[in-house]
């Protein structure tokens, strides 16, 4: 029978990503409560030393498939790898985190499992000694407790979500051969953005600009913002429709689905497609001029004012806060 | 190039979503459907690459009668001919059981390269392109922004976090479309007349040959939380007297910055 909670650890340029360890902590707790025990698939070039790390969330055995063809990612080599590994071992429960990465790779390895998954889950739990995964439906409109009845049960754990929990193992290394054939995808080129620039998916605060900044040199007052928050900037459909944005900062149902802890919206009326993308955000600030903006309906702190002046006012205020 | 493109029929993103009372599903009364906007991408790019390079292309949908008007919307865009895959058996599929009843329609015609969106935004899960591509033995390129295709060769463009890849592929191929591909284009008039002569396969899973097994399920469709009633900062009337404040409530009610 299918024993094990086991994750996909995400690692890029030879580092682990914050995801993989909210996937080991999440991990941790669910093979507690089944009394099982936690793996781990890690698959790269040169990246054994990485093991360890993942140890110190709670993983008692980390899959290491180690190949210069496995760097940098590509979905088939690296779902081959992973189905190899879960084939082999035979799993109860696999997570994978839904970041860019790993929803493609998720995705390709239900199609390789022959099984069902959770996509961008906000809780998992253990109900009946089954997965119970928790996810929003609709960009959030409605949620669904997913049952998974395929082996493994699958799930992909939105980012900046799960808790991040120590619990020191030692962290057995499994060293698998990865099985690749010839390969059919590779990567010719990674263009990588500006440094520094936070991704919305990813980011724990948020500044959003909508309609209300009135055109791409308004966003100006919200990059300042965001540089003293260590903030994400992000856009409504309105904001990037006009061509104010690039669309990888759209929030909303055809943009990204986020959960910040802290979403300030600037000029935005709060179309309910944005609210659907932003709403599971943990407290949400909207600044907008028109106190009827249905945006106010899900703020937590209103500011009913001119953005133009709030906005710089405010940036001034944090600043003090923080020196 | 003998083009597929796989198109679902969701809510309208203005729809308000209500669970039904007993959780089994949502209220579909009152909604508009529309096809999915990332499908949209797909029929374009399709359509675009038919204008390069001649051929055909075909959409493929899985749903209920009403799914008719989303083919039809594909047609009237330009498409030549439909698949539809309408079986009470598929209505609650999940990812799996979907891509299953597509690859088997996909196999029984010849295909140089498959779209779909990246995902559709109804059950947001975002998996059917790339297990259609497994099971069809087949790569795939997810989220792609740019595409183009010379010979058997294809590149495409996918964002991932802080960066674009420009990954290297070739043909047969599932493509998932997202924003930034193309602009979808409007059916024209004569478009809307012609689509309506267009032939539409109907199948059933029985006759696709498939068991129609979902391998998940929506145990119980839920409300969002309710979040608690916002405070409207009032503090004094000027815009610095409630910036101060909401720095204030941020830094010490929240505890966010």
């Amino acid at each position: 029978m299918a024993k094990g909670v086991w994750i996909v650890a995400e690692q890029r340029d030879g580092a682990l990503r914050k995801v993989s360890f909210e996937l080991a902590s999440t991990a941790r707790k669910l093979a507690d409560q089944l009394g099982e025990e936690v793996g781990a698939v890690l698959c790269g070039a040169g990246i054994e030393a990485l093991a360890a790390e993942l140890g110190k969330y709670g993983v008692d055995k980390v899959f290491v498939a180690d190949s210069p063809a496995l760097e940098p990612y590509t979905t088939d080599a690296h779902a081959t790898a992973v189905a190899k590994a879960v084939k082999e071992n035979d799993p109860s429960i696999l997570l994978v985190g839904a970041s860019a990465q790993g929803k493609d790779l998720s995705a390709a390895l239900v199609g390789k499992l022959a099984t069902g998954m959770a996509t961008d889950c906000t809780d998992v739990k253990i109900a009946d000694g089954k997965l119970l995964a928790v996810r929003p439906m609709y960009a959030g409109k409605c949620f669904g407790e997913v049952v998974v009845t395929g082996t493994p049960q699958m799930a992909s754990l939105r980012p900046n979500v799960f808790t991040i929990v120590e619990s020191a193992k030692a962290a057995a290394i499994v060293k698998f051969d990865a099985g690749l054939g010839e390969p059919k995808t590779k990567v010719l080129e990674v263009q990588k953005e500006a440094a520094g620039k936070i991704d919305v998916a990813e980011a724990n605060v948020i500044v959003s600009g909508g309609r209300g900044v009135k055109g791409p040199e308004g966003f100006g007052i919200l990059e300042e913002l965001a540089a003293v928050l260590g903030a994400a900037v992000g856009a409504s459909r309105a904001a990037v429709d006009a061509g104010w944005r690039a669309q990888i900062d759209q929030v909303g149902q055809t943009g990204k689905v986020v959960s910040p802890n802290l979403y300030i919206a600037c000029g935005i009326s709060g179309a309910i497609q944005h609210l659907a993308g932003m709403s599971s955000s943990k407290y949400i600030v909207a600044v907008n001029k028109d106190a009827e903006a249905p945006i106010f309906a899900r703020a937590d702190y209103g500011v009913v004012d001119d953005l133009f002046k709030v906005v710089p006012a405010f940036t001034g205020e944090v600043k003090k806060l923080l020196a | 190039m003998n083009i597929v493109v796989c198109v679902k029929q969701v809510p309208d993103t203005e729809a308000q979503i209500k669970v039904k009372g007993d959780g089994s599903g949502i209220e579909e009364g009152g909604i508009k459907w529309v096809m999915n906007p990332y499908d949209e991408y797909g029929v374009e790019e399709a359509l675009r690459l038919k204008e390069k390079f001649g051929g055909e292309v075909t959409v493929v949908c899985v749903g209920p009668a009403r799914t008719m008007e989303t083919i039809r919307t594909a047609l009237a865009m330009g498409a030549d001919k439909g698949i539809q895959i309408d079986d009470p058996a598929l209505y609650n599929a999940d990812a799996y059981a979907t891509a299953t009843a597509l690859a088997a329609a996909v196999k029984s015609a010849p295909y140089d390269i498959i779209f779909c969106g990246q995902r559709a935004i109804d059950d947001d899960s975002g998996q059917v392109g790339s297990i259609l591509a497994e099971l069809l033995g087949i790569p795939s390129v997810t989220f792609a922004t740019k595409l183009e295709i010379d010979g058997q060769k294809v590149k495409a463009v996918r964002p991932i976090e802080g960066a674009q890849l420009v990954i290297e592929t070739s043909l047969p191929c599932v493509i998932t479309a997202t924003k930034g591909l193309n602009e979808p284009r409007y059916a024209s008039l004569p478009g809307i007349m012609k689509a309506k002569k267009k032939p539409v396969d109907m199948k059933t899973a029985a006759a696709l040959g498939v068991a129609a097994e979902s391998k998940s399920k929506v145990a119980k469709f839920t409300p969002p939380p309710a979040r608690p009633p916002g405070k409207i900062i009032c503090a004094d009337d000027t815009p610095e007297g409630k910036a101060a404040e909401l720095a204030k409530l941020l830094r010490e009610e929240a505890k966010v910055i």
